[in-house]
């Protein structure tokens, strides 16, 4: 099921570290606002547990950390992104432009 | 009693901490409070630049190729005047083993870390170094954790960094995925100090000894190819490290009379530390956000004295945009056959209006590329500003607003450098040293320091000097 992870799965936990009063003085207002947060990836120690259980997990490097259970088995979900015509456009002009200084060279 | 683990806790035990990860008595190197031994700091590992060389040889580091940008440097005199525009050549760095010349960094500090016993490394990088590490480390046996700056507060992350974490997963680290903020230095120090493990910083003498051989490497491919030493060699730079390895490297190999261009990307305008900004830019680092404040004060990092001196070594300082950046990527794909990542193209992207300039029988050398792929491309990176506000279009770059457009330029005519001046850097930098000192009277050592520092000739580092004491006694 959904949101649900067994002992042993690829999971990825989340925890607060600093909350907006715990956080250093000289940072902007905006980061100051918010929590200082982070997300690690490891495998569930605990037999059974859901979305948002306090959990354990064991990282890459055999350590045990704890956090809320966030994501079971996680994507990878960068990608290659949307081709930008004016970039593929200007490097071609670009590319043409040597072609036919070559040709004329070669005349 | 339990360790208290809190901010303050934790930054208050900053000093030991630090000199028991990364081995290094930095009070030793200390002379006055203006100067200190910057070649004592550099030797104090104790690695010849032949043992280097072997030490990097062990992880496949090293030896990548020097190829001429023979179309490029064709494009750049079509639009140069008559006899002008140099050759161009490029240091093809993406063939180190995680695709960028930081494991030339990584492979000495993981052998000195892994020579002194330590069973384990921290890194706090968002970018290549951190792959360097965990790939360097994987070799060595060495556990891995990367701390990463990655998400905003909305949980968004740049697919560059994202593509970091993914990499770094990959070699087999523990990954800290982590919010804006500098925060990320107290993580970790609690994490150094938990696991006992080595401090892989980019600014410790291994980190930045390990980039000479890069600079050594391609002033003797050159030589032997062509007969003869670079004219100009353009580096990125952000903390200082790439300038610092690569000249240092330069003048071992003898060419001490090579112009030292560093470049960066501009984001002027935008807060490294700021939540609302963090995905407002393309360039995760090699830009001015970095690069302007640590040649201003290089000690402003993780250890207290920075190996990376970025003045000590620069001739000119440019900065180019992002839109360029973009551009020249994609000129270097279509006209080279070279698909490599953008952020790699900084200097290159410099290197073009600079070779414009040039006499034609003059050789410029850009010293790196890096890997591309998922995340690293023009294409995800455009599809990624565009999404967070950011309006792209074609035009002249010099319209440019960092965090609110990215403009690609319609010909090369159009790409461009903005000299930053020196001058006024450097000044600055001897200023502030005198003003720390807190009324210490510099002595004939501390100004020879100070014109080594800055690069400055000793009658203009004592007119400061002058200068300071008079507005001193006066206050």
């Amino acid at each position: 099921m959904i949101g649900e992870a067994s002992k042993g799965d690829l999971v990825q936990i989340h925890q607060v570290i600093l909350t907006p009063e715990e956080r250093t003085a000289n940072i902007p207002e905006c980061t100051k606002r918010v929590p200082y947060e982070m997300w690690v990836k490891g495998f569930l120690l605990n037999d059974e547990a859901k979305i948002g259980d306090t959990v354990s997990i064991k990282t890459f490097i055999g350590r045990r950390l704890s956090g809320d259970l966030v994501n079971v088995n996680p994507v990878y979900d960068h990608g290659f992104g949307k081709p930008r015509v004016e970039l593929i456009s200007a490097s071609l002009r670009a590319r043409r432009r040597l072609e036919e200084e070559s040709r004329n060279a070669n005349r | 009693m339990p360790i208290d683990r809190s901010y303050d806790a934790v930054m208050s035990r900053k000093n030991e901490i630090l000199k028991k990860s990364v081995g290094i008595d930095y009070d030793k190197f200390e002379i006055s409070p203006i100067a200190f031994d910057y070649e004592g700091l550099m030797n104090s590992p104790g690695y010849s630049l032949s043992e280097i060389q072997a030490i990097q040889q062990e992880t496949g580091v090293g030896n990548t190729p020097l190829v001429e940008l023979k179309n490029i440097t064709s494009l750049v005199r079509s639009i140069a005047s008559p006899s002008k525009g140099a050759r161009i050549f490029l240091k093809d760095e993406r063939a180190e083993p995680s695709g960028s010349f930081k494991d030339r960094r990584a492979s000495l500090s993981i052998y000195y870390a892994a020579d002194r016993g330590y069973k384990g490394t921290v890194c706090a990088s968002s970018g290549n170094y951190g792959a360097a590490v965990a790939s360097q480390a994987a070799k060595r046996g060495l556990k891995t954790i990367i701390m990463q700056e990655v998400f905003d507060s909305r949980r968004v992350g740049q697919p560059e960094i994202l593509e970091k974490t993914r990499t770094c997963e990959a070699y087999g680290a523990e990954v800290w995925q982590l919010t804006v903020g500098p925060e990320l230095f107290y993580v970790m120090l609690l994490v150094v100090e938990e696991t006992g493990f080595f401090n892989a910083s980019l600014y410790i003498p291994t980190s930045v000894l390990g980039i000479e051989t890069l600079g050594y490497e391609l002033a003797t491919q050159l030589k032997e190819r062509e007969g003869r030493l670079p004219d100009v060699v353009v580096a990125t730079t952000a903390g200082g490290g790439n300038v610092t390895g690569t000249t240092r490297g330069l003048r071992k190999a003898g060419s001490d009379k090579t112009i030292i261009v560093g470049a960066s990307v501009d984001l002027s305008g935008l807060h490294m530390a700021s939540d609302e900004d963090f995905n407002r830019k393309s360039f995760t680092t090699g830009h001015s956000g970095f690069s302007v404040p640590f040649m201003g004060w290089p000690d402003r990092t993780d250890v207290p004295r920075n190996a990376a001196r970025t003045l000590r070594y620069l001739d000119r300082f440019v900065l180019v945009s992002q839109g360029e950046v973009f551009y020249t990527t994609e000129l270097l794909a279509k006209l080279e056959g070279l698909d490599r990542g953008p952020a790699g193209n900084t200097s290159l992207a410099a290197a073009l209006p600079i070779a414009k300039e040039m006499d034609q029988d003059q050789i410029l050398v850009v010293q790196e590329t890096e890997y591309t792929g998922a995340g690293k491309l023009p294409s995800s990176q455009l599809t990624f500003a565009k999404e967070n506000g950011i309006g792209i279009r074609c035009g002249d770059p010099r319209d440019n607003i960092p965090g609110k457009t990215i403009i690609i330029p319609e010909s090369p005519e159009q790409i461009h450098v903005e000299d930053l001046d020196m001058d006024k850097i450097r000044r600055s930098y001897i200023e502030k040293t005198i003003t720390r000192a807190h009324g210490y009277k510099p002595t004939q050592d501390d100004i020879h320091f100070l014109a080594e520092e800055s690069n400055s000739s000793i009658e203009s580092v004592a007119e400061v000097v002058e200068e300071r004491s008079e507005a001193l006694e006066a206050h």
